[in-house]
């Protein structure tokens, strides 16, 4: 079953555009990373379906309209839209307590069970705790509820590495459980790429890549040529190359591993070097192309 | 932490809290209304600050003023005077905390960010504003009514010793048994009166994205000036003025016999219930246009609500 479909979904800002004719379908229990570069709609994609912002084009999320059925959409929906937007007065026992009284799926017990295992005391105030610290008690109360899709919109943002990697561990080991639909944002790529079902690439308010990470490793593959294979290399139609100590790196997309295998050493492309491919902009490219 | 005034009895947290079961619609309302509390302590701190400070100088004036007084019927209507004094200014200041409360209401959860968060959680935007417009149209006045009863029952205990000690009898004119009646009647048709001020402010809170008072007390300077200068007449500033204090000429009858004709300072002695004019206050056109425009006010601060993001 499709937990997001969007079709020819569209949002300006004045005259700015944010979306443009975005088209999304996100599968029940896939983790999907949204990739893209600064402004290129991806927060307003999850606003959008979120019900937080108004939009042109067709939404449906878990089988409803986010704009006009939003207070129901939020019993199965849960999201951590930014980091620190946990209100700095509340303390950690009141944001416990409001939850479960509010959430009809929250579970009291599980979130007390994943505070304990943080240095959280309960009768902190927000503005108290560090960064890392809120985090981990959104993450908490997150977690607690029984939803059928997460959203995170750069959750990590200004964490250090150890409450990065300890935040994709549990939301993985503690809360995944492949029923589960969970979408994400980061311009920490490489972090995430091991958790992800499925990659997509948005930039000027379009889905520009679209695929399964099974697929992505399959399907792109990067070559570190050596000097008298590059004009063969080059002959395949690279869709990227880059200069790394001297050495060429080309990445192909669709082009067969043994083929690929004399020419150098082989490997899967980090989602970031992809990222750079198909985002870099031209100029860059054609640098690299002709270095 | 618990909040005083909480009408509706808190549930014990069932920690299962698996099974989604159909919640009651009024228990979201129920906690973002505690939420408020928790948020704004100066609701209930600030009218319980202002109600010691007025025991504090009836203490003294008991002891002070009061002993002082030689002639028996001076000393009682001292006291009576600071009595009614005390439910005056623990009111004003109810009044003050609910509008400082509405202008940062739905304007603070949108600096702080705090409103991802709160959208977040499946409480519709119609729950959060009649949860913060219940403040000052229910909460507040309750709690004004809690402490001015507390503070007009030891204010009686404590007249009631010094006069004792004086040989005087206690027995003032102050009817006791009326009061608080008179005094929730005064509270609740204080609070219809006030309804759409209230329902401004909380709009203008939703809407500003900086200097809430300003927009809502500039734009109001502005039409006087336009009506002073396009046709040389007040009537908006006489409406302004008939919505912030003719309520009480519309919900009590004026006394014609001031009894105490040696009391300097009978302001509002309002004691009586024949005084309590209901009949005339709620056919008072003023009343139901203002409920209208309060309506209308917080229909829109819901509506602006589902589009105001982060500012």
């Amino acid at each position: 079953m499709l937990c997001i479909e969007a079709r020819g979904l569209r949002k300006a800002f004045g005259t700015t555009i944010a979306l443009d004719g975005l088209d999304l379908r996100v599968e029940e229990g896939h983790i999907v990373g949204l990739i893209g570069p600064n402004g290129a709609g991806k927060t307003t994609a999850l606003n959008a379906i979120l019900g937080l912002t108004p939009y042109q084009g067709e939404l449906k999320v878990l089988g409803r309209d986010p704009w006009t059925e939003r207070d129901q959409l939020m019993r199965d929906v849960c999201f951590i839209a930014d980091v620190a937007v946990l209100p700095r007065w509340m303390r950690v026992s009141q944001a416990l307590e409001y939850v479960a009284g509010v959430h009809p799926r929250f579970d009291r017990a599980k979130a007390d069970g994943f505070l304990a295992k943080t240095t959280i005391k309960r009768a902190s105030k927000v503005r108290e705790l560090s960064k890392g610290m809120v985090t981990q008690l959104h993450l908490a109360l997150v977690m607690a509820i029984d939803a059928k899709l997460l959203v995170l919109d750069e959750p990590t943002l200004g964490l250090d590495i150890l409450f990065r990697k300890q935040f994709y561990d549990s939301l993985l080991n503690d809360y995944y459980d492949r029923t589960r639909t969970i979408v994400v944002t980061t311009h920490q790529v490489e972090e995430v790429q091991h958790i992800l079902t499925d990659v997509m690439f948005v930039n000027h308010g379009r889905i520009v890549l679209d695929c399964s990470m099974e697929e992505f490793e399959s399907r792109y593959a990067e070559v570190m040529v050596q000097p008298q294979h590059v004009p063969a290399a080059r002959a395949l139609k690279p869709i990227h190359e880059r200069q790394v100590f001297g050495r060429s790196i080309l990445l192909f997309d669709g082009v067969d591993r043994h083929q690929l295998a004399a020419l150098g050493e082989v490997r899967t492309p980090s989602i970031a070097d992809l990222f750079v491919a198909v985002m870099g902009n031209p100029a860059g490219a054609a640098q690299g192309a002709t270095a | 932490m618990n909040t005083p005034s909480n009408t509706v009895p808190e549930s014990p947290l069932d920690p299962q809290g698996i099974a989604p079961a159909a919640m009651s619609p009024t228990r979201p309302l129920y906690w973002s209304i505690r939420r408020e509390l928790w948020e704004n302590r100066s609701i209930y701190i600030a009218p319980l600050v202002v109600a010691g400070v007025v025991l504090l100088g009836f203490l003294v004036a008991t002891i002070g003023r009061a002993m002082a007084t030689v002639d028996p019927a001076r000393k009682a209507a001292v006291l009576a005077e600071t009595n009614s004094f005390a439910a005056g200014v623990i009111i004003a200041t109810a009044f003050v905390v609910a509008v400082f409360y509405c202008l940062d209401a739905l304007h603070g959860e949108r600096r702080d960010r705090s409103i991802l968060f709160w959208k977040s959680l499946p409480v519709s935007d119609l729950t959060t504003v009649l949860s913060k417009a219940s403040i000052p149209l229910v909460v507040l006045p309750l709690i004004a009514f809690a402490i001015v009863l507390a503070t007009k029952l030891i204010m009686l205990l404590l007249s009631t010793v010094v006069l004792l000690m004086n040989g005087l009898s206690a027995a003032t004119s102050t009817p006791w048994a009326q009061m608080p009646v008179v005094l929730l009647y005064g509270l609740i048709t204080l609070a219809l009166w006030h309804a759409p001020i209230y329902g401004w402010l909380l709009l203008v809170s939703g809407w500003a994205r900086r200097a809430t008072f300003l927009w809502a007390v500039l734009p109001l300077v502005a039409v006087q000036i336009v009506e002073k200068i396009a046709f040389n007449t007040s009537y908006f500033g006489s409406m302004l003025k008939y919505r912030l204090v003719g309520g009480m000429a519309e919900a009590f009858a004026h006394q014609p016999h001031h009894s105490v004709p040696n009391q300097p300072h009978h302001s509002l002695p309002i004691v009586d219930l024949s005084q309590l004019t209901p009949g005339n206050f709620l056919s008072t056109p003023g009343l139901w246009i203002g409920l209208a425009f309060a309506a209308a006010f917080l229909a829109a601060a819901v509506w602006l609500r589902r589009y105001q993001g982060p500012i």
